[in-house]
């Protein structure tokens, strides 16, 4: 069992919770992910590690309440338990050889991208990020990217907050006004992706996505989180989840990704139903 | 006077359209009189052919003339000896291709059903016995055991009961590998799996579940930082294998592994369960290996129309052959000397069809084995919308890539001594499917045991160098 030592409301969607988890916290890098489950009925869902300490021995994680499991996972309380938290799994980000590079996060997404570009910066590379959210009310860590950003470009869908319009007018506006980056490192929803990708292959600028399949083992063991990529199969749980992003076959993730719409939308019915029948 | 009886003794079982919608054991086991009366079948023959045939030398004539005798708590004492998952291996060996295949009285006639009698004995015990057990004095020794399969379970117990702390590390959330993420409930009741579990943490055994060796720990830091004095790699063999054919990554194509996982590690079959699952209508498994009967058997128990699809013939069919029985019997096609070129599509992503063509053996080769090989111009259709590759698997790179010096073969077996298990790394051993690729839950138990007296003589110096 996997305390949760602080339980935080980023947005009204968006929790984030620190978990102790020393084994974890001790190894976690950015770009790592681990798998949890809620319940001992539960699934096994993948979050990316959002932050660590490897002094108190805790895990940070930063989830958009999207379905049945994450709507579960709210369920817990701060010094409630999670039943099981397995990890780091996944390849950490290629951070090495960057001295300038764009970071692009798009929702939730954000909260995968900010380890990345806090390693970044920490290793002295100039780090121009670029969030974006659909709307003022859904904008989260905002100050934190401040810190680890020599320019932050906040974007939101319809201008209540930052600039209005898309990430990938963001990005286009700063490469096109002479920035030159030797690479890209984009994390959010796989349109907003598939679309910073294409933009980026214009300009031949070296381009890292952050992909996330549906998964359950995280070890190689199913398959379940295959991809294609330059035309080859690849186990994003192992071999990503970063890949070179003009080689991704966007729709093809794309498509898998819907595999069980139905089955979670029931799910996450029955779910509400439950919680609001424990209200009453 | 021996039962000269020409055919076993019927197994009771569930009847094939009403288990075919269940989950629960399809085989029910004997009665103790049916048991009895199997026992006496065994001619208690001088030279014990049989013991030959099993990979861990139970002595069979004896714990089959206890049986005889109705002294099960003996029998099952004298099997204990040379097994540690008795109730699972009477189950699950091939023992035709074992030891019933050196049983005499199947020269004229059914072998004695030395199988069936195993797992009535360890049933027997585990309903009736009350050997309390009890945790042995500790002699101060720390071992790891990666793994918690048939070959890291049989390590760790022969360890604890020398007295050895031992800990597993296990990457999913629960300990039993294959046993309970592959092989189905009703072939293989958890709750016999978790009573072989829970009988080693009796004994002292710590379980360290959602610790990925390689990930979490590496056998470096167990052996530096923790203290481990010997580490046995039980890891097993399951990073699947895909044909590399085109519509592989559509939607409703599994690798049998993750179809089985979800079905039985993550119970997606239970209303419960939160783990979706497809339920195919129309399921093509590919392959003719235990995995595949076991994955076809499944989506046929979640409601679909079922074929296995093998390249060779009948004969040539890896899986046990009382398991291709029971498919069969509950009405699971075989599409045989077939093999798949393509997985078809909708505009969807979803599958929609299996593309195959029509094999035929070739002569015999040098080596006796006769080649599937494709038929020209015989390409053709099936509809299906779950297509479940069960093509076989290897092990799974990660505790290679991430410990230096450990010797692979370019398969990516672990390179060991056989008479012991050792590794090319000093106080690393390592056995079971790791080692030898998919095998069987017998011989992994084994390289469990032979690695545990091997590491008890290494920590008593007599094997140290
Ligand atoms: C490597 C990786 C890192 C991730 N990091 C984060 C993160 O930091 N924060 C965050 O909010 N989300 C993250 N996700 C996505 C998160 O796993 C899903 O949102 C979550 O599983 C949804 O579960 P649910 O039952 O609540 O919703 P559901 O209604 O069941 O699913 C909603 C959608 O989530 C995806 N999904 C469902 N099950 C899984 C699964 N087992 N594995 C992966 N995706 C699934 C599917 O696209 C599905 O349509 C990550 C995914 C991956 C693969
Ligand atoms: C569906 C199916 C049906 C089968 N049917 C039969 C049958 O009828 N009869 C028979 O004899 N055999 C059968 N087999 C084969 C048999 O189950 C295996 O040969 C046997 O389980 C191998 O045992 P093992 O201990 O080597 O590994 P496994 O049982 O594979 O266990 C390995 C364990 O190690 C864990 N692990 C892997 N990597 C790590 C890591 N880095 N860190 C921590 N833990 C790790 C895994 O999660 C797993 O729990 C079947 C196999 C399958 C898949
Ligand atoms: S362990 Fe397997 S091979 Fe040995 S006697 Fe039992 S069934 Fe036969
Ligand atoms: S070979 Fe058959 S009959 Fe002879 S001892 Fe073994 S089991 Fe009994
Ligand atoms: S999640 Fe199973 S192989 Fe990646
Ligand atoms: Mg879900």
């Amino acid at each position: 069992m996997y305390r949760i030592v602080k339980k935080e409301s980023l947005n009204p969607t968006v929790t984030l919770m620190e978990v102790e988890a020393p084994l974890i916290a001790k190894k976690a890098e950015p770009g790592q992910f681990i798998i949890l489950r809620v319940d001992s009925n539960g699934e096994r869902i993948p979050l990316t590690i959002a932050d660590f300490n490897r002094a108190t021995g805790t895990v940070t994680i930063i989830y958009q309440i999207v379905g049945a499991t994450t709507q579960a996972l709210d369920h817990l309380k701060e010094g409630e338990n999670i039943q099981d938290f397995a990890g780091p799994l996944g390849r950490p980000t290629e951070t090495e050889d960057f001295k300038k590079v764009a970071v692009v996060g798009g929702g939730v997404g954000c909260a995968i991208a900010y380890p990345v570009a806090k390693k970044l910066y920490e290793q002295g590379c100039e780090v121009h990020s670029i969030t974006g959210f659909r709307n003022k009310e859904l904008v989260i860590l905002e100050e934190e990217f401040k810190k680890v950003s020599n320019k932050l470009v906040l974007m939101t869908d319809d201008g209540s907050y930052g600039t209005k319009g898309l990430v990938t007018d963001a990005l286009k506006t700063l490469i096109e006004s002479g920035e030159k980056y030797d690479a890209v490192i984009t994390i959010g929803p796989l349109i907003m992706m598939k679309f910073v990708c294409a933009l980026t292959k214009e300009y031949q600028i070296k381009t890292l996505a952050s992909m996330n399949p549906i998964m359950i083992d995280g070890t190689g063991m199913c398959g379940g989180c295959r991809l294609s990529v330059g035309g080859k199969t690849k186990f994003a749980c192992v071999d990503g989840p970063d890949f070179d992003g003009h080689e991704i076959d966007f729709d093809e993730a794309l498509t898998r990704s819907s595999i069980y719409k139905p089955f979670e939308r029931r799910a996450h019915e029955e779910v509400c139903h439950l919680y609001e029948m424990e209200v009453k | 006077m021996a039962n000269m009886s020409l055919t076993k003794n019927e197994m009771p079982a569930q009847e094939p359209q009403v288990r075919n919608q269940n989950f629960l054991e399809v085989a029910l086991g004997y009665s103790k009189e049916q048991a009895i009366d199997e026992a006496n079948r065994c001619l208690n023959c001088k030279h014990k052919p049989c013991i030959s045939g099993c990979p861990v030398r139970i002595d069979i004539p004896a714990f089959i003339q206890e049986t005889a005798r109705g002294n099960f708590d003996t029998a099952y004492e004298i099997i204990s000896r040379s097994s540690s998952l008795p109730a699972v291996c009477g189950r699950v060996c091939p023992q035709e291709s074992q030891c019933e295949q050196k049983c005499v009285r199947g020269i004229k006639g059914e072998p004695v059903a030395i199988g069936r009698l195993e797992r009535f004995v360890a049933d027997y015990q585990n309903t009736y016995g009350n050997t309390k057990l009890t945790k042995p004095a500790s002699n101060g020794h720390k071992i790891a055991v990666i793994g918690s399969g048939p070959s890291g379970l049989a390590c760790a117990g022969d360890l604890a009961k020398k007295g050895y702390s031992v800990t597993i590390f296990e990457a999913l959330h629960l300990a039993g590998g294959v046993l309970v993420y592959g092989i189905p409930e009703f072939r293989l009741p958890k709750a016999i799996v978790q009573k072989e579990i829970n009988a080693l943490k009796e004994l002292g055994v710590e379980i360290a579940t959602n610790v990925i060796i390689g990930k979490t720990l590496s056998i470096e830091e167990l052996q530096n930082e923790y203290g481990f004095e010997a580490v046995f790699v039980g890891s097993g063999a399951g990073l699947p294998n895909f044909m590399n054919i085109p519509g592989e990554n559509l939607k409703g194509v599994y690798s049998a592994n993750e179809f089985l996982t979800r079905v039985n590690l993550m119970k997606a079959y239970t209303p419960d369960s939160t783990t979706p699952i497809q339920k195919g209508k129309k399921v093509m498994v590919v392959g003719g290996g235990n995995v595949a009967m076991d994955a076809a058997r499944c989506a046929k128990r979640l409601g679909a129309e079922v074929t296995i699809v093998y390249r060779r013939t009948e004969n040539e069919l890896p899986a046990r052959h009382e398991e291709v029985e029971h498919a069969k019997e509950e009405g699971i096609q075989f599409k045989l000397l077939t093999s798949p070129i393509e997985i078809k599509g909708d505009s969807n992503g979803w599958v929609t069809g299996l593309c195959c063509q029509e094999m035929t053996l070739s002569q015999p080769d040098d080596s006796g084995r006769r080649k599937p090989v494709p038929l020209e111009n015989s390409a053709f259709e099936m509809e299906a919308d779950c297509v479940i590759m069960s093509i076989g698997t290897s092990p799974n790179p990660l505790i290679k890539d991430t410990t230096k010096g450990l010797s692979i073969r370019n398969w990516g077996g672990i390179i060991v001594d056989e008479a012991t298990g050792l590794t090319s790394l000093t106080g690393v051993y390592a056995g079971g499917d790791a080692v030898t690729g998919a095998a069987t839950v017998i011989l992994a138990m084994g390289a469990g045991k032979t690695a545990a007296e091997a590491i008890d003589s290494y920590l008593k110096g007599e094997g140290a160098s």
